[in-house]
């Protein structure tokens, strides 16, 4: 096995750990966190199947770096919500009222209006 | 003046979306306006261009791919991106008069406005993988902020509960994207095509299209991924329901089409092709259902979506393993199908926000007698229905007159009563509104008439979409123009 | 393209813009919108008129456009349009000037007549339209253009009759836009033509034509009221009496008519169709129709609802005349669309301005209307009569003309049920009019209006005057050039050859 291809296998673990924790998760900054496990997984199989031939290759590495900044900017945008969310309902999931049900939710507002 | 005009295209709405990042909300508003303008001359300019000489392609900056960024600029992107300045245009201008200025997070609605739309044309313009990838998360995070704008608890849980399928979408995508470059070394959807020409496939080499089909029918709401479409599109305000429905689950729909039509050849197969259109066969039944039993009036429209949306996936069966001609008429019906839901669906909402604001209720009880008011926006909303319905003359007819041919004609007959039924039930949801404003019950005299403004904007499109039938062949004709000069990569 | 082959928009526009203006116009203003309605209508007539005469001349009138590839936007006048165009809008006309009065000092009054000329509009396009799609086109825009006209008065029972209204067309119209997709796969966007298109037809698409045939069949027959799918007709009585006079004895239910004819004289033509072996059926169900709509019609309380049993009944003469396999079955059917309409709406004024003037909506009400307003009573008299078939009224006129024509090609059992459904005319309505002109005033009317000398008011009376005097000359005029009788054959000499 190649050390590329073991990159590539990491990678697989680490995004079927993240999607794991992402569907089994109910807190929302957990799910955030499992989130950017995938992220994580996905920029190390880019990579590491990339390096198939010996030499490395340079966009992959150019697409990575994309990809976080990205990635950053989702997670940076989720965090953002959560908290606001947090505020005003006062629950850290999504769990409570059925989806479709908006209406009927009676929010829980604890904090003062901060942003 | 192609150059131009691209330049104009691509940097005015980044450019303009720092500028209103800037400034509140009635400054951000007179900024669009002018931005707004720029972006519709610039779209009209490069449709005309392409109609007249045909597509392109064309190099941001002059940096050649991989690195660089390659645009394809055919009759399809171009006519994509005049529908979005068509219709980004209704609601940026609905937005500026129906948002309350008040309110002081309003003033992200533009910075957003305009991120959207410059993920939007380069969507539908890129030709590589993981522009299209950045293009698509850029789309995605600023409709989770658009839906997040409503400011309530239930807003921000749909936009949370819409971030994360869209993040889990986006995650799919990507892998599939990073193992077809590891395979091929190429990202470009082209390369890839033609790669699999001279070689051949290989086993092993559906996963990558498996996974990027599912992450992208994840964000375009395919049953029985759909869960988080209709409570995002039901509560976010009305202009954003309006560019949500009409524009932002479409463009993850023309990436997926785009990669089905170039790569399905060779690594889909029969029964992918009909598990997929399967899907988008009961979504039409299962959306349409349950639009029929909600009680609120944006619910109805958000799940009318949802059935909407499946009709497109009927691309994917009755496009592969049939004859050109066929699959060219199920392409030119599903084309017609987006552009007339585009301008049909942003009607409708837009028209639903309209009557909401005027009865002062979210309910569609509370339309009982509204109809004597004679509101405009209520025939907007049914005008917009007739499409929905696919009623002739509307483009929605059109739509579904092509693809019940290219059913016809493939021996896919199965298609036929989803087709009919789909129709039906539609009509039924949008009649179920209409008997509500029909009502005539005491105590219906209060009513209050939105600005012109607002009802003209969804009439306008409403008109667009039923008219879209009557002129499907020249706007087609644009849409199947080959590549001009340097055609190929 | 010249400014004469436009007349067929220019008359499809009249009412389309009449729309479109009424609808933004503010509920007050009153003249203005009568202006604009009767305008309209008047232009239209026009219109209509012109294109009757260069057609006499042998003259055609076209306009065509590719809509969706493949598929044509066809616009045509003639001959065969040109019956029914004309009928509906003369019809308008008349119900036009009796709406307004009908519906004086109603609300959502600009609703209503905009709705009311966007149907007059479809209805044209029906008449005009040049191949199937395009009358499918107009076909689902009249659908959606007379719901509101039913559900007008927004009470449960209107949404409910509206609702079921609704479910039976549009349900129709998925059968038949199946059809016409499935015909347009198999052999590509066919105009009406004189004569159709099958008449010689290959083995392997006997099967699917005559299914096909069977769906578009099923799919007009929804409107044109067949039974078993004509439900819906006796429930949407519950519209205003304009609604009922013009949509659904005249345009609605006619359009359903009008396809059917068009479908077998022009698209499958009737030698094919009959060696299809599809007459005999379409004959049958025909027959049924006009039978138990007049069997229906005996058990009738409500004077409305009893006429539209009588229209279930009376329309299928027209698809019976048809497969009646010769040119004189065919005169027959096409002149009763025309006496059909003129005799029905003739009843459907008389029985809203008895419910408008008295308040009398149930036949036992009835007693000594005669009295009160003779002029209506004489108008509906004479309506009753010319469905039952007197002698020299217009629907007599009809019921010989299929009887010979029946004879003729030796389908004797036709004229059995010619005969046995004047027997059912005479014994619905003859009670009726036995109560309007001797029975005994008991009680004061339900709900009585005065207007002055006149028995009731002008608006609503010479409207049915004037159909009343239409169906009398209809008959006795039948062999004049201008009657509908000489137009018939000149469309019979064109369709069929002699």
């Amino acid at each position: 096995m190649t050390p590329s291809l073991l990159y590539a296998f990491a990678g697989v673990l680490l995004c079927s750990l993240g999607l794991f924790g992402f569907i089994r998760l109910a807190h929302l900054l957990r799910k955030l966190l499992a989130f950017n496990l995938m992220g994580s997984g996905v920029f190390l199989v880019m990579v590491g199947l990339a390096q198939r031939d010996g030499e490395p290759d340079p966009v992959p590495q150019a697409l990575v770096l994309t990809g976080i900044v990205v990635a950053i900017a989702a997670t940076a945008l989720a965090v953002v919500l959560i908290r606001r969310y947090y505020h005003l309902s006062g629950q850290a999931t999504l769990a409570g009222p059925a989806a479709t049900q908006h209406g009927t939710a009676k929010p829980v507002v604890r904090a003062e209006d901060r942003s | 003046m192609t150059p131009w005009l691209m330049a104009g295209l691509l940097f005015t709405p980044l450019a303009w979306a720092v500028l209103t990042l800037l400034v509140n909300f009635n400054r951000g508003r007179l900024i669009s306006w002018l931005g707004i303008l720029v972006q519709v001359v610039v779209s009209l300019g490069l449709w005309a261009a392409v109609a007249g000489d045909g597509g392109f392609h064309y190099q941001l900056g002059g940096w050649p791919a991989p690195l660089g960024i390659e645009l394809r600029v055919d009759g399809l992107a171009v006519t994509f991106v005049l529908l979005t300045a068509l219709v980004a245009a209704a609601c940026g201008w609905h937005a500026s008069i129906y948002l309350d200025p008040a309110k002081a997070w309003h003033r992200y609605f533009w910075p957003l406005f305009w991120f959207l739309w410059a993920g939007l044309n380069g969507v539908w313009l890129g030709g590589d993988l993981f522009n299209l990838y950045v293009g698509l998360e850029l789309i995605s995070l600023s409709a989770v902020g658009l839906v997040a704008l409503g400011g309530e608890s239930a807003a921000l849980r749909a936009a949370i509960r819409y971030l994360m399928a869209a993040l889990l979408g986006s995650l799919a995508y990507l892998l599939g994207v990073a193992l077809i470059y590891g395979q091929f070394g190429s990202l470009s959807i082209a390369g890839v095509s033609r790669l699999l020409g001279e070689a051949g496939t290989a086993p092993g080499q559906t996963l990558p299209l498996l996974l990027m089909l599912f992450g992208l029918t994840l964000k375009t709401a395919l049953f029985p991924m759909h869960g988080w479409l209709p409570p995002a599109h039901g509560i976010a305000r009305s202009p954003v329901s309006a560019l949500l429905s009409a524009l932002v689950v479409k463009a993850s729909f023309y990436i997926a089409a785009r990669i089905w039509l170039d790569l399905g050849g060779y690594l889909g197969s029969y029964g992918l092709a009909q598990l997929i259109g399967g899907l988008g066969a009961i979504a039409v039944i299962w959306g349409s259902w349950r639009a029929l039993w909600q009680a609120k009036l944006k619910q109805v429209v958000a799940y009318s979506s949802v059935a909407q949306i499946g009709y497109l996936f009927l691309l994917f069966p009755l496009t592969w393993g049939v004859a050109e001609p066929v699959s060219l008429q199920a392409q030119q019906g599903i084309t017609l199908q987006i552009i007339s839901h585009a301008l049909a669906k942003a009607a409708m909402f837009l028209a639903a926000g309209n009557l909401i604001m005027s009865v002062g209720s979210n309910r569609v009880d509370a339309l009982a007698g509204v109809s004597r008011f004679l509101p405009f926006s209520l025939f907007s909303f049914g005008l917009a229905g007739v499409s929905l319905m696919g009623l002739p003359p509307s483009g929605g007819f059109a739509a579904k007159w092509l693809l019940l041919q290219s059913s016809l004609a493939s021996g896919q007959w199965w298609w036929l009563p989803v087709l009919l039924a789909g129709g039906l039930l539609s009509a039924a949801y949008v009649f179920r509104v209409y008997r509500a404003s029909f009502m005539e019950r005491a105590g219906t005299d209060r009513f209050f008439h939105p600005s012109r403004s607002l009802e003209v904007i969804p009439m306008i499109l409403a008109l667009l979409s039923l008219g879209l039938g009557l002129v499907a062949g020249p706007v087609l004709s644009v849409m199947v123009l080959p590549f001009g000069e340097g055609g190929g990569q | 393209m010249s400014l004469a082959s436009l007349l067929p928009v220019f008359a499809l526009m009249t009412s389309l813009l009449a729309a479109v203006i009424i609808f933004t116009l503010p509920e007050r203003s009153f003249r203005l919108r009568t202006l604009v309605n009767l305008g309209a209508a008047v232009i239209k007539l026009v219109l209509v008129g012109v294109m009757i005469w260069g057609i006499v001349q042998g003259r055609a009138y076209e306009v065509a456009f590719t809509m969706v590839p493949g598929v044509r936007f066809v616009l045509r006048a003639d001959a065969l349009s040109m019956l029914f165009a004309g009928l509906s809008a003369l019809l308008w006309l008349l119900t036009t000037i009796y709406a307004v009065g009908y519906l004086e000092g109603s609300p959502n009054r600009s609703r209503f007549f905009g709705f009311f000329s966007l149907s007059v509009a479809s209805t044209m396009g029906i008449a005009l339209a040049g191949n199937l799609f395009t009358f499918f086109l107009f076909y689902e825009m009249l659908t959606l253009s007379t719901y509101p006209l039913v559900v007008h008065r927004g009470t449960p029972k209107a949404l409910r009759a509206g609702r079921s209204y609704i479910i039976y067309t549009l349900c129709g119209g998925a059968v038949l836009l199946l059809a016409i997709a499935w015909l347009h796969g198999l052999v590509g966007d066919l105009s009406f033509r004189p004569g159709g298109y099958f008449a010689e037809v290959e083995d392997a698409l006997r099967g699917p034509l005559s299914l096909i045939f069977v769906l578009l069949v099923a799919g007009l027959g929804v409107k044109a009221a067949l039974v078993p799918l004509h439900g819906w007709l006796p429930q949407a009585m519950v519209a205003p009496a304009p609604v009922s006079a013009l949509l659904h004895a005249v345009a609605v239910v006619k359009a359903g008519a009008f396809g059917i004819v068009r479908v077998v004289l022009e698209i499958y033509g009737l030698d094919a169709a009959s060696d299809l072996g599809l007459l005999a059926g379409l004959a049958g169900v025909a027959a049924f129709t006009i039978i138990y709509g007049s069997a229906r019609a005996l058990y009738q309380v409500d004077l409305k609802r009893l006429l539209a049993f009588s229209t279930v009944s009376q329309v299928s003469y027209i698809i019976l005349g048809l497969c009646l396999f010769g040119p004189v079955g065919v005169a027959g059917g096409l002149v009763h669309l025309v006496h059909q309409g003129i005799m029905k709406i003739t009843l459907f004024f008389c029985a809203g301005n008895y419910a408008e003037t008295l308040g009398v909506h149930r036949i036992d009400e009835l007693d000594g209307a005669g009295e009160r307003m003779p002029a209506t009573s004489v108008a509906f008299t004479l309506g009753a009569f010319g469905m039952i078939g007197v002698p020299p009224l217009a629907g007599f006129t009809t019921k010989w003309i299929m009887g010979t024509g029946a004879l003729a090609v030796g389908m004797d059992w036709v004229v059995v049920v010619l005969v046995v459904s004047s027997l059912l005319n005479a014994a619905y309505f003859l009670p009726i009019l036995h109560r309007i002109w001797f029975g005994e005033r008991q009680a004061a009317w339900p709900q009585e209006r005065r207007w002055g000398r006149l028995e009731t008011s002008a608006w609503l009376l010479w409207p049915a005057l004037i159909t009343a005097v239409l169906l009398i000359l209809a008959g006795l005029l039948a062999n004049l050039p201008v009657s509908p009788l000489s137009w018939v054959e000149l469309i019979v000499a064109r369709e069929v050859a002699l």
